[in-house]
């Protein structure tokens, strides 16, 4: 940084492609959007400009709960990248949004081991670097 | 009705090439090499090949690999193209070959694939070969082809209680078989307790779950079942074929404990008019440990979910009731992409093995290949005989 006062990110981040920007703006505004085929009611992701259930394009960008269950879970225990050697073990998941569609993330806040697919979980939004904000996971209150 | 296609084709020849670890040679260059193999294997010259199929090396993209292939190897096809499959695109290649001989459009196909993963592979930064929804995992940690595996081998087992232990099997006759397999590239024993004790990649996959990284490529040649009982060595005929690709991502994904192969199987059997009984090998795109599981029960070797407790007490070995990958497998011989599941099940159908590696009296075997994240399934059933 040219003020030499905040670290660099040196984990991935996206390329936002303009069909996705809205996700990844509602991540940035902390209150996730995913799209609704208003010709068929299809929830769906990743982003795309035409329904995968049927190939509509009358497709808008809705809120959603950010309520969502554990669909499948692993731990990376491999650091890929110099950036990830002070985090492995850590959780990688794929979790069901209560609308339906399902996203790549980290469920955190308890340890690796104890996610099991089926855990009720919800959003946390860490804003990571200014201009990127990512959905992680943690278990839904009273679990 | 009988498939009309079933036993009219044949693969005539077969190449490998060195397999480990080539520092210095070049992707095109381990596909002549492999090129060259399989004419010699079966007494052809380029001259006598007028079709050519690639899968394009993803260490060294270009356009229209199979055209810089033909033209390094004096070759003008009347029928040339880059079939993108991933791990399923040497199995698919036989099938296009039929396909391209049946329409009418060239007489003898060679299909080839070569990689130099092992010397030229950089770790995956970004992945090398993109399926489009880097952006939407990467960013959570998702690095390497371990990850979305891991996924789909945890949902195996959550779903049916399959264990660790249990694909350490899978590992173990991969192992011994690689161990009695000339050119295979890991033949330190390996017993369940290395298995059980190797380290975790991604949780639940371990280290010995997990397929080479390899140099090395290989060959086959496909032409008419007429053509073939011409040529020196025994035919080994496609009786059937299939392909299912569900899905591009595990988001989109309807299911990860069942795969493409589940549909591609079913109709690869019923081209042949044959089922998972008839079967005398398998050899069994083994990425990693869990998808070897999941592809024996997709295509009816045993009932679904119950693969962890099949494959223990020998049954996958040489010796036992289905002997599954017979070289190694890319967990144990090298990692070409399936390439060389298809020219194992041509030897094992030729019966010309040394006894300790011969499947006995072998007449029909299955192979599969599979690419991306369970994303694409191709089926081949091969046999001894034309009808």
């Amino acid at each position: 940084m040219e003020d030499g006062g905040v670290e660099p990110y040196l984990k991935p981040v996206p390329k936002v492609e303009p069909e996705a920007a809205p996700y990844w703006q509602s991540l940035r505004d902390h209150a996730m959007k995913v799209q609704h085929c208003d010709s068929c009611g299809h929830w769906y992701f990743p982003p795309s400009t035409h329904c995968p259930a049927c190939l509509s394009a009358d497709v808008t960008w809705r809120p959603v709960s950010g309520r969502a269950v554990v669909w499948s879970s692993a731990t990376m225990h491999r650091a890929y990248l110099p950036a990830y050697e002070g985090e492995i073990p850590y959780n990688l998941s794929l979790v069901e949004l209560d609308e339906g569609p399902r996203v790549w993330t980290n469920v955190v806040e308890i340890p690796p081991d104890q996610v099991r697919i089926g855990l009720n979980v919800r959003v946390r939004y860490d804003d990571v670097t200014p201009g990127l904000t990512l959905a992680r996971f943690i278990p839904a209150a009273g679990q | 009705m009988t498939w009309p296609l079933r036993g009219q084709y044949a693969i005539v020849g077969i190449g490998e090439t060195a397999l480990g670890k080539l520092p210095g040679r070049s992707t095109l260059s381990l596909h002549l090499e492999a090129i060259k193999a399989a004419l010699d294997d079966c007494g052809l010259t380029i001259k006598d090949i007028d079709g050519l199929l690639t899968n394009q090396p993803i260490q060294d993209a270009m356009r229209s690999y199979a055209v810089v292939v033909a033209t390094a190897s004096g070759l003008a096809p009347d029928y040339a193209t880059d079939l993108a499959n991933g791990g399923a695109t040497p199995v698919a290649m036989a099938q296009h070959a039929a396909m391209a001989i049946a329409a009418g459009l060239c007489n003898t196909v060679v299909c080839v694939h070569a990689r130099n993963q092992a010397t030229r592979s950089q770790l995956p930064e970004r992945a090398e070969v993109r399926d489009g929804n880097e952006d939407f995992d990467e960013p959570y940690g998702f690095l390497g082809a371990v990850a979305n595996h891991a996924l789909m081998a945890s949902r195996h087992m959550a779903l049916y209680g399959t264990t660790s232990a249990q694909l350490g099997a899978i590992a173990v006759a991969a192992r011994r078989h690689a161990m009695v397999t000339p050119n295979a590239t890991s033949k330190k024993p390996l017993t369940i307790e290395d298995h059980q004790a190797s380290r975790f990649i991604v949780e639940p996959l371990r280290l010995f779950d997990c397929s080479l990284v390899s140099d090395g490529g290989g060959a086959f040649i496909v032409t008419t079942a007429e053509r073939a009982r011409d040529l020196p060595l025994p035919p080994v005929y496609i009786l059937g074929m299939g392909q299912h690709h569900p899905h591009s991502n595990l988001a989109q994904a309807r299911e990860v404990a069942t795969l493409g192969g589940a549909i591609s199987s079913k109709t690869a059997y019923r081209l042949a008019g044959l089922g998972p009984n008839d079967m005398d090998f398998a050899q069994i795109y083994d990425c990693f440990t869990s998808n070897t599981l999941i592809t024996l029960e997709d295509y009816g070797f045993c009932p679904k979910g119950e693969g962890g407790a099949w494959v223990q007490g020998g049954r996958i070995e040489l010796g036992g009731e289905l002997p599954v990958n017979t070289h190694g497998g890319l967990l144990s011989q090298a990692h070409v992409e399936g390439m060389l599941h298809v020219t194992e099940a041509v030897k094992q159908l030729r019966g010309l093995e040394p006894a300790e590696r011969q499947v006995l009296g072998a007449e029909v075997g299955i192979v599969s290949g599979h690419g991306g994240v369970g994303a694409l399934h191709a089926s081949l059933i091969l046999g001894r005989h034309a009808s």
